[in-house]
């Protein structure tokens, strides 16, 4: 089956006045039709970037200099301003970190999903009340009628992510990129967003790029997820066995470091130092100056990304010299 | 884990109520007053870790600062090692100061940018103690020592370090006066995971090597869980549930909102994986909360007399209350 | 003292100074970064370079022209109402006095009193904010309140009003325009104080009992200053402008002292036959408030994180 949203090799640097910042270097994943993928790690590792490279709303300073973005047989790393239009919204849609700061203050919510469904689908204003209405309950928001005059600051932020979600949806997306849509919320809320996020999946087969920094939030609702540290992909695969073999150090790393409860009266395990700045290119494997198992080769040489142990048909990959001998670098 | 040890008091809280007051011009009408905490009866034991756990507006943060006099509270005292934290002139509380410290949720604001960070590290000492030029600087090395950092972070300026280092230095602050007590206000919600783990792990040597006693808050229950000897779960202000983490562990839990909390953590292994109980609707506005048990409107077994009369704290076990009117039933 | 922990303090050795700061020595220098971009303006070089001559003018004035005296007040009727020529290139006011002359000396009256006044207007204005952001309550009332009453008449004729009641001269114009500014200062250190407020080295000053005096004096006001000194800096121009204008009603500097406001109030009467004395002097007053102008909009735009250009 054809991947809705294939990223190759994507690089992203910024120009800063401390220098160049080289945020994403050499992503590649790629997203199926129906699938939620999640994007996880921790900050400094590219993932923010590379959702707004997909949607090309980098800020100013911020370049793809290589790789290809292609979503639905077109690489969107080539298309103009003009042509991004119809996809922003339409196609791909984002939701973002804090809701209440992604809403319009001086409009009712209801105003704001209606000229979003009649910009983009053209529909008369009785449409598209009806639309948003339809909408707001797909979201599972109460009472919709009422919503519709609200302004956001009367609503709660787990109700203002649904409504951002509803507007995600007004268009007929086909792929929701949530960037930790959820980092903002109470735990309790957080749990109902997500559940909302896979029903969505599973009721109308929008596929999702999920990013985000908590691994549990991976293990319950992601297909695939894909580990990302200094700006690509370590490890991905299907979620159940990125996490539980968990074979790239990192990726170990970071499940050995979430407190347990059985863990309790020993030390937690740590990654000793901290993540790249992006500032400069770290030579050979860019974990190579935390991990444990750290050898001669990773010091000079890239790894490449190769199957890893007992991984069928390839769809479970890792990139480190303990699993493969390819070499990028 | 110190259950076992000392069981003296060190700090206990008595009907501890603070309320918040919209300003209207002149006058203080008293409408529209946001509750922060109601009538809470904390105590916290000489060398224990008192996790405190709850969503946004259930007053942890309050709790904190109030308990450390940065703010003050409508009513109810503060009992710090007998003395009556209302009580105390000027003076005396300035002393007491010296006992009791906080470290903070966001590192990066946590330091004046314009400070270095010996200037940082010895104003505490400039302000209580009589030290001055070569004795500062050797204690503020001490300091950095102590928290893993290297000496040369003396000289340099907070811009220049990670949230990591920043927060490594905070806890170096706040040990400078060697105090007995610490307020732990999320300090590791800002931090990745990997940075979290070294923060834990360190902030549990200290306890060691120097008999701290920890309040620390987060809203992250299984950090709460690794971390407290005992877990007091807070709602709108109000503590619902203490329990010690060992009976959390093995599953003793009874407060229906504890166990929301804890069926909602997303959780990696299957087997930590809670029962999940669904919560309806949202958390409540603090200006007007529910009539009787202020969690009857999400609680999934809720019974009538849930919203009329509200439920007191009583005691199930050694170490383990709880606000509900289950327990009646079930007793 | 006990051991350090091991594993993770050599691994934080490892980790590189942040780059920000290649020597690690200077606080986070905003200065050098609004220097940066400020560089890259040209009309604010320009600006700058206008005051640079303008100040040294003022301040070797005797050595700069030949007719030091006149510059200062005496006269010398033979030679009056001559236009420019060799030897007086911005020829001879209604006193016979050089012109050039006459600017150099009138510049140090100006600048002074530009540069007076603001720094007047921030050592009343600045701390009243300071105070009135972090105390709150009724010192914050009575403070703003007070603010609301000064700023609620229109500055100029807020100015005349006081300069009239203390009467002309360089000290009395000076407080009557000190007076008229401060509110503004005040203003906006107020509302940096209560947003910096809430920052937590704030919050943990006060957990180590530190009084509120020296958290004001320590930590606020040094994080405050500059917004207020790129204000300061669009402001010099706007005093100099108006203690212009005072002159025209008869207060301000008087002759004999040299000073650009009364150079061109006593020169409109003979502006239309004999422009140059008028006219030199509106024209280096109109050259300093705009490049005090092009100098501050820089500094703005340099101090914003959002508007500074990389």
């Amino acid at each position: 089956m054809a991947a809705l949203l294939s990223v190759s090799d994507l690089h992203v640097s910024f120009q800063t006045y401390a220098g160049k910042v080289y945020a994403v270097n050499g992503m590649t994943f790629d997203i199926q039709p129906g699938e939620i993928f999640g994007l996880v790690g921790e900050s400094g590792c590219g993932k923010s970037v590379t959702s707004l490279a997909i949607l090309r709303i980098l800020p100013g300073h911020g370049r793809i200099t290589r790789g290809e973005i292609a979503f639905d047989g077109r690489d969107l790393t080539q298309l103009s301003e003009r042509e991004m239009q119809p996809i922003r919204g339409r196609q791909i849609a984002m939701i973002f970190q804090d809701p209440s700061t992604s809403l319009n203050p001086v409009f009712s919510v209801g105003n704001q999903i209606t000229r979003i469904i009649r910009h983009h689908m053209g529909y008369s204003s009785q449409a598209a009340n009806q639309r948003a209405l339809e909408l707001f309950s797909k979201v599972a928001l109460p009472d919709p009628k009422r919503i519709f005059t609200t302004y956001p600051h009367e609503l709660s932020g787990g109700m203002q992510q649904r409504v951002m979600i509803a507007l995600a949806l007004a268009s007929g997306a086909r792929l929701l990129i949530a960037d930790e849509p959820t980092t903002a919320l109470d735990v309790t809320i957080q749990d109902q967003i997500l559940e909302l996020l896979v029903e969505l999946r599973q009721r109308e087969g929008l596929s999702i790029l999920l990013i985000t920094h908590n691994l549990g939030v991976v293990a319950e609702t992601c297909d695939k997820v894909g580990v990302a540290y200094a700006g690509k992909i370590v490890e991905i695969g299907p979620t159940s066995w990125v996490l539980h073999q968990r074979q790239h150090p990192y990726t170990e790393g970071l499940l050995a470091a979430l407190p347990s409860p059985r863990q309790k009266g020993q030390d937690l395990l740590s990654i000793p130092g901290s993540v790249p700045d992006g500032l400069s290119v770290i030579p050979g494997c860019p974990f190579h100056l935390r991990c444990p198992h750290v050898m001669e080769v990773c010091r000079h040489s890239e790894p490449g990304m190769a199957a890893a142990a007992g991984s069928v048909d390839d769809q479970h990959r890792v990139s480190c010299y303990l699993y493969s001998s390819e070499v990028v670098r | 884990m110190n259950l076992q040890a000392n069981r003296t008091i060190l700090l206990e809280t008595r009907e501890l109520t603070k309320y918040y007051y919209p300003r209207r011009g002149l006058l203080h009408t008293g409408q529209g007053s946001t509750r922060a905490l109601e009538e809470v009866n904390l105590t916290i034991y000489l060398q224990e870790t008192l996790g405190v756990v709850g969503e946004s507006g259930c007053g942890k943060t309050t709790l904190g600062r109030v308990l450390l006099n940065l703010i003050k509270p409508t009513s109810g005292k503060v009992i710090f090692e007998g003395q009556d934290l209302s009580s105390l002139d000027r003076d005396a509380l300035r002393r007491l100061r010296k006992e009791m410290q906080i470290v903070f949720q966001n590192p990066y604001s946590s330091f004046d940018p314009r400070f270095s960070m010996l200037r940082s590290l010895s104003e505490p000492l400039r302000g209580h103690t009589n030290l001055q030029g070569e004795a500062l600087e050797q204690r503020s090395r001490q300091l950095l020592r102590q928290v893993g950092m290297p000496e040369d972070a003396l000289f340099r300026y907070p811009h220049e370090f990670s949230g990591g280092q920043l927060q490594r230095l905070a806890i170096a602050r706040a040990l400078a006066l060697n105090p007995r007590f610490i307020v732990l206000d999320e300090p590791t919600s800002a931090l990745d995971v990997s940075v979290q783990a070294q923060i834990i792990n360190l902030l549990r040597d200290l306890q060691r090597r120097f008999k701290l006693t920890y309040l620390f808050i987060s809203h992250d229950l299984s950090v709460i869980q690794y971390i407290s000897d005992r877990i007091v779960v807070m709602y709108l202000g109000k503590m619902v549930e203490m329990i010690s983490s060992r009976s959390l562990i093995d599953g003793r839990v009874q407060h229906p909102y504890t166990l929301a909390l804890l069926s909602a953590v997303p959780e990696v292994h299957p087997e930590d994986k809670h029962e999940h109980i669904q919560t309806q609707r949202n958390v409540p506005d603090a200006v007007r909360p529910p009539s009787g048990c202020s969690f009857h409107p999400r609680c999934p077994f809720a019974m009538a007399i849930c919203s009329q009369e509200e439920p007191q704290l009583q005691q199930l076990r050694e170490d383990h209350w709880s606000a509900c009117h289950l327990n009646q039933t079930t007793s | 003292m006990e051991e350090k922990r091991v594993e993770d303090a050599e691994f934080i050795e490892a980790v590189p100074v942040h780059p920000l700061a290649p020597q690690a020595t200077a606080p986070y220098s905003e200065w050098r970064l609004i220097w940066r971009s400020f560089r890259k303006d040209i009309l604010a070089l320009f600006g700058l370079g206008i005051i640079l001559i303008l100040i040294l003018g003022a301040i070797f004035a005797p050595v700069l022209t030949s007719y030091p005296e006149q510059g200062r007040g005496d006269p010398n009727i033979l030679e009056k109402f001559q236009p420019p020529s060799l030897r007086h290139p911005l020829g001879t006011d209604y006193l016979g006095r050089d012109v050039l002359a006459r600017m150099l000396y009138g510049g140090r009256s100006s600048l002074t009193m530009g540069f007076l006044v603001v720094i007047i207007a921030v050592i009343i204005g600045v701390p009243l904010g300071a105070l009135a952001g972090y105390l709150g309550g009724w010192v914050d009332e009575v403070i703003m309140r007070t603010t609301d009453v000064f700023m609620a008449f229109p500055s100029l004729l807020l100015a005349l009003a006081i300069a009239s009641a203390l009467g002309a001269g360089f000290i009395n114009t000076m407080i009557a325009l000190a007076i008229t500014w401060w509110p503004w200062y005040t203003r906006l250190v107020r509302s940096q104080v209560l947003s910096l407020r809430e920052r937590y080295f704030i919050e943990a000053a006060r957990s180590i009992g530190l009084p509120s005096q020296k958290i004001i004096l320590s930590h606020l006001l040094p994080n405050v200053m500059t917004p207020v000194w790129v204000q300061a800096t669009l402001d010099l121009g706007s005093a100099i402008l108006i203690s212009t204008a005072l002159n025209f009603v008869g207060l301000g500097v008087q002759p004999p002292t040299a000073d650009w406001g009364n150079m061109v109030s006593q020169g409109r009467l003979y502006f239309i036959d004999r422009p140059w004395f008028a006219g030199s002097a509106g024209l280096v007053i109109f050259l300093t408030v705009l490049a005090f102008n092009f100098i501050g909009d820089a500094l703005r735009d340099a101090a914003d994180p959002f508007l500074r250009r990389t």
